[in-house]
């Protein structure tokens, strides 16, 4: 039998590789945002294990709404990497360091 | 009489105005003509108080004016008190400074700054009479800083010397140490008298006296004895008693009838006024009047010494001066009051006078003030020589001259007072002024016989052009010479012996000298006739004597004693080392202080540690802070996951 707590693990997995990811890729922007996508997808795993074993379905609807903003923010990051892309021809993360002190 | 009393003060004051601000309107003829006319009127207007007083027997006068604040019952007014002391000061310094006026117009004719000087002067004329009008001390203090402050513009008058402007500094600044104690003695009888208005203050003297005060812990303190030294510490200032002389000796750096008018005749006297117009609440203190004796003593006989080796003539009488003002302390201090108003008023003309002859010396002689290079000037300037001749006499006490009647019974009144049951100090104040008298004569009759008589020791070129000075030079002084011959025989007896200051001067009975004096008194006559047989006339031609042996018959003698003790002579030349102690040890040092503090508190600790240190610092913990932004995107996040775990990790935990 599949419990929650095996949900709860394929979670976690879920997060700390996107996690990996972000801080082990140092390459391609495209990349760190499936990532975040990854961790977003993550979380909502936790909010529908728990909604089952619950028995409350405001963590569904939760869901929702995180796909819906999920959406979104894909949608914009692409368009700032785009336009990233056509100022400095290049989206390697490396060359991203303007805020450096 | 109080339009009268305006008229005598605001006169002056209206000149000094007209010809300060509109001296280039007017010109020069303008600006003398209305200052001299202006302070004629004062002073004609101040002889018709005198003679009011003196054969009208009109009573003192005390009006408020004006009441400029009132703060917490204590009134700040301005008014006059007119009562004899009053009087008799406003004739000496009116006609003083009437005969400076106009000696002003030969002296000053060729300088640039004639309108700015009769402007000054005017000024002067002006503070010094709101200073002994004053029927309170708030008054007093005004005419006090007002009379300092004109001082420091005329001893700086040639304000492109800088011997000048050090001196006109200097006058300054030592000035502000006397006001400061001049200040707290005011203070302190507001604390403990409630009032700034004299005559409520002398009523409450004895209610002054009855209290203490604990300046330093587990020491209670006479309040009237603090009261009285601070004061006086005052009139030190101001009267240039030891060890705050230091600035008169340097103020010769002014022209000649400033050196006449307010460092001789007038303003320096102001303490010696003011100390007399506080007798009621000098005279219930018995230290104060001490401390009073002991300096007078002190300045009286060793600021005389310093006069015999000066070679500036301006500067012999300058110590000439500071002697005379000493022998004024010590009246004051043996509670013979009457007898330092007295010596004042005779002092006034006749040091006038003789400021007034060096001038007219220094005029003819192109401006050269050293005694080595004049001699024989007797039969150049006869004018001169007479006039400088009655006012050296008077000066030295030569019977039947002013200076007799006042020197003789001052240390006559030293000799009677009631210090003679305190050994220390009466064997400190009567030899003093015994000796003084002495060497008073000796320095006196060495400039006289080096500038007039002897061989003629000036260049060629000068002496070519030696002649007797014109006429608004030479009136003047014979306008002071008359005084200074015959006015002692005419006031000695009303001023000391007659009750002539009435409630001015008040002296309790156990210290009043004077009165003692007065049952042995038979006229100035028998005064003069029995003035051979003092020790006092005996000392005076013995100094003579010596002067004239010294530096006419063997003028060999001084020079080998100068070579045998040099190490007196030094200490004479430089002034017991006063100046060294002041300029190397308090300027200096004060200066030093303030370098410290500049270089060490400010630039150091308050720029450096506080203010530039806090930028600098928090720049330094930037600078470490900054290796953290690396603004790579993944070690911000690496950072965001870092700080969200360890939140989470303190609410599982630790929550």
């Amino acid at each position: 039998m599949i419990g929650l707590e095996h949900y709860l693990t394929l979670s976690a997995m879920l997060f700390v590789l996107s996690i990996a990811g972000i801080v082990i890729n140092r390459r391609n922007l495209i990349l760190l945002l499936m990532c975040i996508e990854l961790m977003l997808l993550a979380v909502n795993f936790n909010f529908i294990a728990f909604s089952r074993h619950l028995g409350d379905e405001t963590g569904q609807v939760f869901v929702f709404f995180i796909l819906t903003v999920a959406a979104a923010e894909a949608a914009i990051g692409l368009a700032i990497l785009v336009v990233l892309f056509r100022n400095r021809r290049s989206i390697n993360v490396q060359e991203l360091n303007t805020m450096k002190g | 009489m109080l339009n009268y009393y305006l008229i005598i003060v605001l006169a002056p004051l209206a000149a000094a105005i007209a010809a300060g601000l509109f001296g280039k309107q007017i010109g020069r003829a303008g600006s003398h003509w209305i200052t001299i006319l202006a302070v004629g009127l004062s002073c004609a207007l101040s002889m018709v108080v005198l003679k009011n007083m003196l054969w009208g027997g009109a009573p003192a006068e005390n009006i408020s004016l004006y009441t400029w604040a009132v703060t917490d019952g204590l009134r700040m007014e301005v008014g006059f008190l007119v009562d004899r002391l009053t009087a008799l000061m406003m004739a000496v310094v009116t006609f003083v400074s009437f005969a400076v006026h106009i000696y002003t117009v030969g002296y000053m004719h060729e300088d640039p700054g004639y309108q700015r000087f009769f402007s000054f002067i005017s000024l002067f004329t002006f503070s010094m009479l709101m200073l002994v009008m004053s029927n309170n001390f708030l008054q007093l203090f005004f005419g006090w800083e007002a009379v300092g402050l004109v001082s420091y513009l005329l001893i700086g008058f040639w304000y492109k010397r800088e011997s000048a402007i050090f001196a006109n500094l200097k006058a300054f600044l030592v000035n502000r140490v006397g006001d400061f104690g001049f200040i707290l003695g005011i203070s302190g009888v507001v604390m403990f008298a409630g009032s700034l208005d004299y005559a409520e203050v002398f009523a409450s003297a004895d209610h002054i006296a009855a209290q203490n005060i604990e300046l330093f812990s587990g020491s209670p303190w006479n309040a009237m004895t603090v009261v009285c030294i601070l004061l006086f510490i005052g009139a030190m200032g101001k009267s240039a008693q030891a060890p705050l002389h230091v600035w008169l000796p340097d103020s010769m750096e002014g022209p000649t009838p400033i050196s006449a008018l307010i460092h001789a005749a007038t303003m320096v006297t102001a303490g010696i006024f003011m100390v007399a117009r506080m007798s009621p609440l000098f005279e219930l203190s018995e230290m104060a009047l001490a401390v009073v004796i002991v300096i007078g003593a002190i300045t009286a006989f060793f600021m005389g010494l310093l006069g015999i080796v000066q070679n500036d003539i301006k500067r012999v009488i300058a110590y000439s001066t500071l002697s005379q003002l000493g022998y004024m302390t010590v009246a004051l201090g043996a509670s013979a009051y009457s007898a330092a108003i007295f010596h004042l008023m005779t002092h006034a003309f006749f040091k006038a006078l003789l400021f007034l002859a060096a001038g007219s010396v220094i005029i003819a002689m192109h401006h050269e003030q050293d005694i080595r290079k004049m001699g024989g000037l007797r039969k150049y300037m006869p004018i001169t020589y007479w006039t400088a001749l009655i006012g050296s006499l008077a000066l030295i006490g030569f019977p039947g001259s002013g200076g007799f009647f006042s020197k003789d019974l001052l240390i006559e009144a030293v000799h009677e007072s009631h210090w003679q049951s305190e050994p220390f100090v009466f064997w400190l104040a009567y030899p003093a002024v015994l000796l003084g008298v002495f060497v008073t004569a000796l320095y006196t009759f060495r400039m006289f016989f080096l500038v007039f008589h002897g061989e003629e020791r000036m260049d060629a070129e000068t002496k070519s052009h030696l002649r007797e000075t014109p006429w608004v030079v030479t009136v003047p002084l014979i306008l002071l010479a008359i005084p200074s011959a015959i006015i002692g025989w005419y006031t000695v007896e009303p001023v000391l012996f007659g009750g002539y200051f009435g409630d001015a001067i008040e002296v309790t009975q156990r210290h009043d000298v004077l009165a003692r004096l007065g049952h042995e008194w038979h006229g100035s006559y028998s005064l003069v006739t029995h003035a051979i047989q003092t020790p006092i006339f005996w000392l005076a031609a013995a100094g003579v004597f010596t002067a004239w042996l010294l530096y006419l018959k063997r003028p060999d003698i001084p020079e080998t004693i100068q070579s045998k003790v040099t190490g007196l002579y030094n200490l004479l030349d430089r002034k017991y080392y006063m100046d060294d102690l002041y300029i190397k040890g308090f300027a200096a040092g004060g200066r030093g202080i303030g370098n410290f503090l500049w270089k060490k508190g400010d630039e150091l600790v308050i720029d450096g540690v506080i203010v530039n240190g806090t930028a600098n610092s928090i720049g330094k913990l930037a600078g470490v802070m900054r290796q953290i932004q690396t603004g790579y995107l993944y070690t911000y996040a690496f950072a965001m996951i870092i700080g969200l775990t360890m939140l989470l990790s303190w609410l599982i935990w630790f929550r």
